[in-house]
């Protein structure tokens, strides 16, 4: 299954993580670039290529606050590509396009970030405006008039609809989040670090249902940098080496949160196989988009854990994701303990786990291959990582 | 209640967001072939004709998936309310994102039959639904 010319995963850094943290988000960026290069073993001055998701949206800026012109001038990268962009598919799309580019031989070794500000923009909202001119346009005309602020509540669209459709219970989903805080009581670096019980769980205030405050992550301060590097600079790294095995994207027509029936992990997890000799069984673990817990259930049937439907009956006890059970996931807590680090986290956490790094989070067998998948709605993409 | 976040008007979009003025709810529709086209757009996803136009819609429904909300998002905003997605009679393919209000709002359920209404601000009139009568609980 190996591919030797599939680009790597050659280092992985993360700043501090918080609720709110005091430094700026273009230095927490720089904090995750220092950490990145020292885990590979390269200098800034073997970086030829930056990449990021979204850029910097100034329409958004808690959500997109560093471009990649932010780091090229700080750091005085001497770069042969660089991208950008928010018309992609999804967070790993700054990974994605990075493969791409370090295929098509553009750049070797390409630091690939995402920065989120989200902590800061709600204790100094004067930093973060939101900017609309002449009102909402795009995507969300159609949704915001509505009081529908946040992903909570189109995510919760589907979430009752599922439950409505199979049956799927609370008790079923509030798996994920018991998971995840049991996890994070693990990690060092998670926000939450008390495990909750399903009597926790099941008397949490609703944020919107049927989703709970245990559902949902927490809006944080974070940057987390990913360097993917040439297939053929493997050998003079310092650290083992992540294959990219595949990478994949999928969007049915429709880029809207509301129209779709079915969102687009399903069709991302369709093609990820496709793109892959591995199927499910060949995958150890998996690092699944926990913005909100309901998503992660989506990646479960997606990528073809259990049938679509059985998402809930999967979860059931909680035994199989368990970092014990048949297939482990958000082994350092995920987003809901471990902070939103908008799906970049979950990347570090597949590397250093296949690498046998984790530390306190490290699952105790041998694993060789990482699936994640991040987004929600029309966001969608997914990554398997191998250790050869 | 809160202020609601106003789209921005474009020659495209403004019959929907103006159509409430006189109590109709209009959505897209290609002339030639009938497929519904929300949000509007000028050309038909279909067929390919641009031949598309608003077109009246009976304003009656089904909830196709609801969320009640229970965090006040922003200084002034009233919870709990419902945010639902309605499936129009008549209308393939398009769910409206909307908010179901009046009596017994919060306690709406998938399935529930639904109403257009409108709420009017600022020349925008935004649709919303209330449930039909035989429905109320």
């Amino acid at each position: 299954m190996s591919n030797k010319s599939d680009p790597v995963i050659s280092g992985v850094g993360q700043s501090a993580v918080g609720k709110f943290v005091d430094r700026s988000p273009l230095l927490l960026t720089i904090d995750a670039i220092k950490e990145a290069l020292d885990d590979a073993g390269l200098t800034l001055a073997d970086i030829d290529g930056v990449s990021t998701w979204p850029g910097r949206v100034e329409t958004m800026l808690e959500m997109a606050p560093v471009g990649c012109d932010d780091v090229i001038e700080a750091l005085r990268l001497n770069v042969t590509w660089y991208n950008g962009a928010y018309e992609t598919a999804a967070q790993y799309s700054a990974i994605g396009d990075a493969v791409a580019a370090v295929r098509a031989g553009w750049a070797r070794h390409v630091i690939a970030f995402r920065t989120i500000s989200q902590g800061s923009a709600r204790k100094k909202p004067e930093e973060f405006p939101s900017v609309h001119p002449k009102g909402i346009a795009g995507v969300m005309a159609n949704t915001l008039p509505y009081h529908a602020y946040s992903a909570a509540n189109w995510v919760a669209q589907y979430a009752s609809r599922h439950f409505h459709d199979y049956g799927t219970t609370r008790e079923q989903l509030g798996q994920i989040a018991i998971n995840a805080r049991r996890n994070g009581a693990l990690n060092p670096k998670a926000i939450f670090r008390e495990p909750i019980t399903m009597d926790d769980y099941l008397a949490a205030r609703m944020i919107s249902s049927p989703l709970c405050l245990y559902d949902c992550d927490t809006l944080s301060d974070a940057s987390t940098v990913v360097i993917v590097s040439a297939a053929d600079t493997a050998r003079d790294l310092r650290n083992i080496p992540i294959r990219i095995d595949a990478v994949a994207q999928a969007l049915p027509g429709r880029y809207t949160w509301d129209q779709p029936v079915e969102p687009a992990c399903y069709p991302t997890a369709r093609r990820l196989w496709e793109l892959s000799d591995y199927s499910i069984k060949d995958v150890d673990i998996g690092q699944l988009y926990d913005g909100f817990s309901f998503l992660t259930l989506q990646w479960i049937e997606a990528l073809g854990l259990c049938p679509i439907g059985e998402g809930g009956r999967y979860l059931e006890g909680g035994h199989r994701i368990a970092r014990d059970g048949e297939f482990p996931i958000n082994t350092n807590g995920g987003q809901i303990a471990a902070g939103r680090t908008h799906a970049f986290g979950y990347v570090r956490e597949a590397v250093r786990q296949l690498r046998g790094q984790a530390g306190e989070t490290q699952v105790d067998r041998d694993m060789k291959v990482c699936v994640t998948g991040a987004g929600g709605g029309p966001l969608s993409m997914a990554m398997l990582l191998a250790r050869d | 209640m809160a202020t609601r976040p106003r789209p921005r008007l474009t020659p495209l979009n403004r019959f929907y967001w103006e159509a409430g003025r006189e109590g109709v709810l209009k959505i897209m529709q290609c002339r030639e072939c009938g497929t519904w086209i929300h949000p509007a757009a000028p050309i038909c996803p279909s067929c390919l004709s641009e031949n598309v136009a608003p077109q009246p819609v009976e304003g009656t429904g089904g909830i196709y998936s609801i969320t009640v909300n229970y965090q006040a998002w922003a200084p002034g905003l009233d919870v709990p309310y419902a945010i639902a997605r309605v499936a129009l009679d008549g209308v393939d393919g398009v769910l409206l994102t909307t908010n179901i209000v009046g009596d017994g709002a919060v306690e709406a359920a998938i399935g529930d039959r639904v109403q257009v209404c409108f709420e009017e601000q600022d020349g925008i009139w935004f649709p919303l639904f209330t449930r039909a009568q035989e429905d109320k609980r």
